[in-house]
């Protein structure tokens, strides 16, 4: 056998070990990639392998139609959707898009608020993971004073 | 060095509210410092985990773009009192801070 051939197997057989140990055990690794990506769709195929995603009345994203301050722009998100895996909050227009990435394990309520940074108006998108596939729900968030701080 | 996590958790029934603020600067790498115009480096947390009972309740993966002194809340079932809740957070350079608390 060719070594490169042995070598390919053993990735393949530590890639199912990783696979066996169950989700809840184990946190996703920080995405480097996704959290690096200049465009939103690139984020997006970077943490979902795709950047598509179906709009979703069942999500509610809360966030000010003006944030004065970009620096601190509260949101949250709520969903009734069933079974979350995931919420992720992509900013459109901000240096990097994706803001913020909640790992929802089973038994935790999928309504989470937090604060990010918006360098400029731009359309806050919450996406949904869920065994069923991707939703999204969108929001023009307009900023007077961008908070990247560039 | 104590713990700068701030977090509260309130029993509803089996539901708990958990409200928690870090203390962290959060800078993003592309602001100037305005003395000598220097670019100050990136300096964020990168994940927060939240356990009750040493069972992961939420996993938090933050970018750049999460405000200074970071704040989440957000919900889960199954808790009572007694139960151990922690949160940790660590940081792009390894630093990192945790704190423990017995819900009640």
């Amino acid at each position: 056998m060719r070594p490169g051939r042995r070598l390919f197997l053993k990735g393949v057989l530590a890639l199912a070990a990783l696979a066996a140990i169950p989700r809840a055990l184990l946190a996703m690794a920080w995405p480097a990639n996704a959290f690096g990506a200049i465009a939103a769709s690139d984020a997006m195929t970077e943490i979902y392998g795709t950047d598509q995603s179906t709009p979703s009345d069942a999500i509610t994203l809360g966030a000010p139609e003006i944030a004065e301050n970009g620096a601190v722009v509260p949101i949250s998100i709520e969903t009734t959707l069933a079974d979350v895996q995931s919420i992720g909050v992509i900013v459109d227009k901000n240096p990097r898009p994706l803001a913020v990435f909640f790992e929802i394990f089973p038994g935790t309520q999928a309504n989470v608020a937090c604060r990010i940074k918006m360098s400029e108006t731009s359309p806050v998108r919450a996406i949904v993971k869920t065994p069923g596939g991707l939703f999204s729900t969108e929001k023009e968030v307009k900023v007077t004073i961008g908070g990247c701080g560039g | 060095m104590a713990s700068k996590i701030k977090v509260k958790v309130k029993l509803k029934g089996d539901v708990a509210e958990v409200k928690s603020l870090m203390m962290h600067p959060m800078e993003t790498g592309s602001r100037k410092d305005p003395d000598n115009g220097a670019t100050i480096p990136a300096h964020h947390i990168t994940q927060l985990t939240f356990t009750n009972n040493d069972k992961p309740v939420m996993v938090i993966d933050c970018s750049t773009a999460v405000s200074r002194d970071p704040f989440f809340s957000f919900n889960f079932t199954g808790a009572k009192a007694g139960d151990t809740f922690v949160v940790d957070w660590v940081d792009n350079k390894g630093e990192t801070d945790r704190t423990e608390l017995v819900l009640e």
